[in-house]
């Protein structure tokens, strides 16, 4: 990765930015470069200041955030001197940038084929013929099986990640200099996630393009950059090259980062043994469908086909999947949140799936659950102290005095001893989903169900809750169902792992057999899919080159060869 | 897309049919035997038993239910007490002038407040906006009765520049006809700026912040380009479900300013009927009225694809 | 307008209406309904603030009055409507099935005519008079409210810390009371708000044709049509009543926006 000292495509010096009617510094002093082909990944948690900095570039802050000082210099060119008809000639041509939520980037009342041809009208002077060709080319290119339905349909009528790489041919389509992407996978699963940032590598890669990626993920900046720079709370603390900084940190705050990344437990995996605890056979769920048109009757979709499982005494199982597995599903039905169609769920022995009332009650008293989303599940009205106590409101024998006493003891367990009188608005995500743990526990259940209990979480965040967790299995004993579409989150914590694809189990086994010894090509390739294992250097070895290209076929989940190569470096 | 309109016509029928109903349980509850009203004091018994037989009045409520709304279905709602007149050219006739008067008066403040709301939302916060926001609620917050009387006074009286009472109507003489509604579409047209231009306002803001706005921008879109093809279109929704509710609303609320200017309209009828005791056309009034309404806001239903494609794939 | 400026101007507005119609219950300048011959149709003096109208009563009392007539009158329209509305929202959204159904079916029609329309049909039922006018509004408005509701109950019954009552084993209704009820509360306020407002306007519409509260009663509304004959000979009289009713409406739509901005935080200044 020889480089001479070219001028630089873009150059931000100094960079400071303010929020002047709330009186903070969001960025503070803030220098890197980036060379024309090159790509570099801007790492940082949520308030780094990472997105604004990306956004300034553009000229486009949000409403009361100004740029106090310093210069942004694409090419040379002091992008605040322009006018702003030449700033918006440059938009597009000159810099790209992709979003995050793919919801609603694209406009829900135009098609997409207007979207895309805005751009090309905008800034070239082909005819509409001509630009309707380039479209569809490029969709072509990204491998959309219909290409000119696509351009006359809505963006609702395409999935999350059809909708980024929507977004991705149309900004490329413009063939920018320079590409900035704002976390564009965050709000897609895994397998999807690999798909969009290979086609967005793959389309860099033909047009010479320099890629900016802003993203809180770790793994893939192991994968993709070459370059990192690392932001905490507006301030740059370090920057380097992908390998330095990932295995050989200067500073204690990335290194902070760097060891949040989940590794495997140290520990070998429980090997419960025993009568199950709680057993599912032949579990089946159905959705109505939707109508199709009005007189068609509505098919019923299997969201889940005869599922067998079983779960012992203080074992941790993990069931991981995409979207669209039946995984979250099957963690609602067996708690009897969700009604089922046909199988059995046996608790301690007995069929509970049909039985409701106070038959139910001691199957409830015994399982829990902790929610995804700490920002909906906590009652907005109620104090903390209130949501932990709640549980035990329906155990027998217990005055107040004792609900006191057990409450504040669980929630010095989680650490947050003291928290009782506050509002859950008060908190943050990491102490909300303590709160929330701390509600499912109080009541010394037998079995847990955690459903992604820390996807809407920062890294170190989520490696603090994680831990807290494990810790607590240990303490009290309960088994554990753990869903989560993160194979990382799940490696650190699972005992067992359930692989489900399309409603059903396609592979299941022991923590390191599933792991080191994949069978099923589904497996196999969220695996491949999972970018934290690139920079924990979990599977392959630091420094190979696995090209990349031969992996990025878009569009197909089948078995792809190197699995989690650290990025190759490209153009060098 | 045609399911989506099969539906929505579909669903009316119901609403139309409880519509009626409420009109005529409505009527009904009226206390007092309108037979003896109609025939005032001097009536005997046998009179009395004969008109109640002609009306079909003796008859159980459900067939007298299934009657009415039957001849209401034909165009027949009866005649009026007072003069006998059959009830459903009296209120096309009126309906005329009032729909004339709401629709000029909606049809300009929609015209004035979108635009205006737009450009507020895009100048948050800056004086136009403040102006725009200050204005418009000051608007909403003045009563269209009294607005109409002040400009009655002014133009009216003071400076003498337009008729004070009365109507003309268009087929007699269009410039005349002109003349005397001017005050009052004038009136009701400022009054309704206020509502839609707040509601124009406020979802262009909700609009500005999403982030396909921001992605025109970052393609180099100039900024008269991206409130017109991404903020309008998206932000109009909501305005025309409120367009939809002011046009009905007005349906009512109109009887004040026809009050105000002498106007011969469908809120008069009603409120002097109410004062008559003329129920065949008050009950005509409310069952009209009513269905407009459902109607209208059955147009604004269907129009709502056109903005925001998701809702018809729903 | 900036959030503090309007709870300000806003709330000052209201406080003072407030004030000046529960001072009106004990004690006016002069007796709103004490007729006078001699002093009729006199502009604004220092003996009467507002001048005095064509029975030679005092006009600034007979304002004062009528604010409190007002003002009562809206007051127990929005309760009633709220109470009604509320009720059906909660059992709708709650039992759901045909329960729902119906009370929805019958809702929809109610909703199906303009609201001041619906009002006079009930006027024509229940007569022209103070209760007339609050059991017509509270039941035209009542829909509005019922929609409300039931639209809140029913995302609330989704929300995750709702399924956490569930799972916690607390029985539907405990649920219900304990955790959808009280998140339903803002969004009615601000509804309620709002509709003070309309309510108010209404009353002024209904007695200003005659289908309100009648005259000698003073209210807003039927004093401003007492006013028509006497447009250009006693300006004052117009003028007062109306310019009472814009500022009242005033007041309340800036308290009612500032309540809003509170209540929703996505609308950051």
């Amino acid at each position: 990765m020889k480089r001479e000292m070219p001028m630089p495509l873009l150059s931000v010096q100094n960079l400071r930015l303010e929020a002047p009617s709330r009186g903070l510094v969001l960025v503070d002093d803030m220098s890197f470069e980036l060379q024309a082909g090159e790509f570099l990944a801007v790492v940082g948690e949520s308030g780094s200041g990472k997105t604004l900095a990306a956004r300034s570039v553009l000229g486009l802050l949000p409403p009361g955030v100004v740029q106090t000082g310093g210069r942004v210099l694409l090419d040379g060119r002091d992008l605040s001197a322009l006018k702003p008809q030449e700033l918006r000639a440059l938009r597009g041509p000159g810099i790209g940038m992709v979003f995050q939520e793919p919801m609603v980037s694209l406009n829900p009342a135009l098609t997409i084929g207007a979207q895309m041809d805005e751009g090309l009208k905008l800034h070239t002077a082909l005819t509409a013929t001509e630009r309707h060709a380039r479209c569809l080319a490029m969709l072509d290119r990204i491998q959309i099986r219909d290409p000119e339905g696509c351009l006359g349909a809505c963006p609702h009528e395409f999935s999350g990640g059809m909708r980024q790489r929507i977004m991705l041919a149309s900004v490329m389509l413009l063939k920018p200099r320079l590409l900035i992407a704002d976390e564009p996978t965050t709000a897609l699963d895994t397998l999807t996630q690999r798909e969009v940032l290979d086609l967005m590598v793959e389309l860099a890669r033909d047009q010479g393009t320099a890629v900016l990626l802003i993203t809180h993920n770790l793994g893939l900046v192991a994968r993709y950059a070459q370059r990192a720079v690392v932001m905490e709370k507006g301030r740059l603390v370090e920057q380097g090259d992908t390998q330095q900084v990932l295995f050989a940190p200067k500073t204690a705050y990335t290194r902070t980062l760097v060891e949040a990344l989940p590794r495997r437990g140290a520990e070998p995996p429980v090997q419960a043994g025993g009568a199950p605890l709680v057993e599912v056979k032949q579990l089946s769920v159905e959705y109505a469908g939707r109508r199709r048109g009005l007189f068609r009757r509505p098919v019923a979709q299997r969201v889940l086909d005869g599922i067998d499982l079983a779960i012992r005494r203080g074992e941790t199982v993990a069931v991981v999947g995409g979207s669209g597995s039946g995984k979250t599903t099957l963690g609602r039905a067996l708690l009897r949140l969700v009604d089922s169609h046909g199988g059995q769920i046996h608790w301690q022995g007995t069929d509970v799936r049909r039985l409701s009332g106070s038959a139910l009650r001691p199957f409830r008293l015994a399982c829990q659950l902790v929610f995804q989303d700490p920002y909906s599940s906590l009652d907005p009205r109620q104090r903390i102290g209130q949501i932990v106590e709640e549980p035990l409101k329906l155990v027998p024998g217990l005055d107040a005095a004792e609900r006191a006493r057990r409450t504040e003891a669980m929630l010095a367990e989680v650490g947050l001893a003291g928290f009782g009188a506050r509002f859950g608005h008060e908190l943050s995500g990491g102490q909300r989903q303590r709160v929330a743990i701390a509600r499912a526990l109080v009541r010394g259940p037998s079995l847990v169900v955690a459903d992604e209990p820390v996807s809407a979480l920062d890294m170190t965040i989520q490696a603090q809750v994680l831990r807290l967790f494990k810790q607590l299995q240990r303490q009290h004993g309960f088994a554990c169902l753990f869903i989560s579409h993160d194979l990382a989150a799940v490696e650190q914590i699972a005992d067992r792992v359930v692989v489900m694809q399309a409603g059903r189990i396609v592979e299941q086994g022991s923590r390191d057999e599933v792991f080191d010894t994949p069978r099923h090509e589904y497996t196999q390739a969220l695996l491949a899919a999972t970018p934290a294992f690139a920079a924990t250097g979990a599977i392959g070895a630091i420094g190979a080159i696995g090209a990349i290209g031969t992996t990025g076929t878009t569009g197909t989940t089948g078995t792809t060869g190197t699995t989690g190569a650290v990025a190759a470096p490209m153009g060098s | 897309m045609a399911g989506y309109i099969l539906r929505r016509l579909l669903l009316t029928l119901p609403t139309l049919l409880l519509v009626a109903l409420a009109v005529f349980v409505l009527m009904r509850a009226i206390p007092g035997d309108p037979v003896l009203l109609m025939l005032g004091d001097s009536a005997d018994a046998a009179q009395a038993a004969e008109l109640r037989q002609r009306m079909g009045l003796d008859e159980p409520l459900p067939l007298q239910f299934g009657h009415w709304l039957l001849q209401a279905v034909r165009g027949d709602l009866g005649a009026s007490i007072t003069n006998g007149e059959a009830v459903m050219p009296l209120i096309l006739d009126r309906f005329g002038v009032s729909a004339v008067i709401v629709l000029l008066a909606v049809a300009a403040a929609a015209m004035v407040a979108v635009p205006l709301g737009l450009l507020a939302a895009w100048k948050q916060d800056q004086t136009l906006d403040l102006a725009v926001v200050a204005g418009a609620t000051l608007l909403l917050s003045v009563p269209s009765f009294w607005l109409g009387l002040l400009m009655l006074l002014v133009f009216g009286m003071k400076l003498g520049w337009l008729p004070v009472v009365g109507y003309v109507a268009f087929n007699d003489d269009w410039r005349q006809a002109l003349l005397y509604i001017v005050l009052p579409v004038v009136t009701l047209t400022l009054i309704e700026i206020g509502a839609l231009a707040r509601m124009a306002r406020a979802s262009a803001i909700e609009v500005l912040r999403l982030e396909y706005v921001t992605h025109a921008r970052a393609k180099g879109a100039g900024e008269g380009r991206v409130l017109w093809r991404h903020v309008l279109p998206n932000a109009f929704a909501p305005t025309l479900t409120l367009i939809g509710l002011v046009l009905g609303n007005l349906l009512g609320g109109i009887a004040v300013l026809e009050t105000v200017f002498t106007l011969p309209g469908l809120g008069r009828l009603l409120v002097d009927a109410i004062f008559a005791r003329d129920y065949p056309v008050v009950q005509g009034c409310l069952l009209f009225t009513a269905v407009i309404y459902v109607i209208v806001n059955l147009i604004v239903d269907l129009m709502y694809p056109l903005f925001d494609p998701r809702v018809s794939a729903a | 307008m900036t959030l503090r400026a309007n709870a300000v101007i806003g709330g000052v507005i209201v406080a003072s209406v407030a004030s000046m119609a529960m001072a009106a219950t004990l004690w006016t300048p002069h007796d709103p309904l004490g007729i006078d011959l001699a002093l009729k149709l006199k502009p604004p003096s220092a003996a009467h603030w507002w001048g005095t109208d064509e029975f030679g009563r005092d006009v600034l009392s007979r304002a004062m009055t009528g604010a409190a007539t007002s003002c009562l009158i809206a007051l127990l329209t929005v309760l009633l409507a709220v109470s009604l509305g509320a009720l059906a929202g909660v059992v709708a959204g709650f039992l759901r099935g045909w329960v729902d159904r119906t009370l929805m079916a019958v809702n929809d029609a109610l909703l199906a005519f303009p609201g001041i329309l619906l009002a006079m049909g009930m006027i024509v039922v229940l007569g022209a008079s103070r209760w007339g006018v609050i059991v017509a509004l509270g039941l035209a408005y009542a829909p509005s409210v019922a929609r409300v509701v039931r639209g809140t109950v029913l995302s609330l019954r989704e929300k995750e810390f709702v399924e956490a009552s569930r799972m916690i084993g607390n029985p539907e209704w405990l649920t219900m009371v304990r955790h959808v009820l009280p998140n339903c509360v803002a969004p009615v306020a601000v509804l309620a708000t709002s509709m003070f407002g309309w309510v108010l306007l209404a009353e002024s519409a209904l007695s200003f044709l005659g289908l309100g509260v009648a005259p000698p009663a003073p209210t807003w509304g039927n004093m401003l049509s007492a006013a028509r004959p006497y447009m250009q000979t006693a300006m004052w009289l117009g003028i007062a009543p109306g310019l009472c009713i814009a500022i009242t409406l005033l007041g309340i739509n800036l308290l009612g926006d500032a309540v809003r901005d509170r209540l929703d935080p996505r609308m950051v200044r």
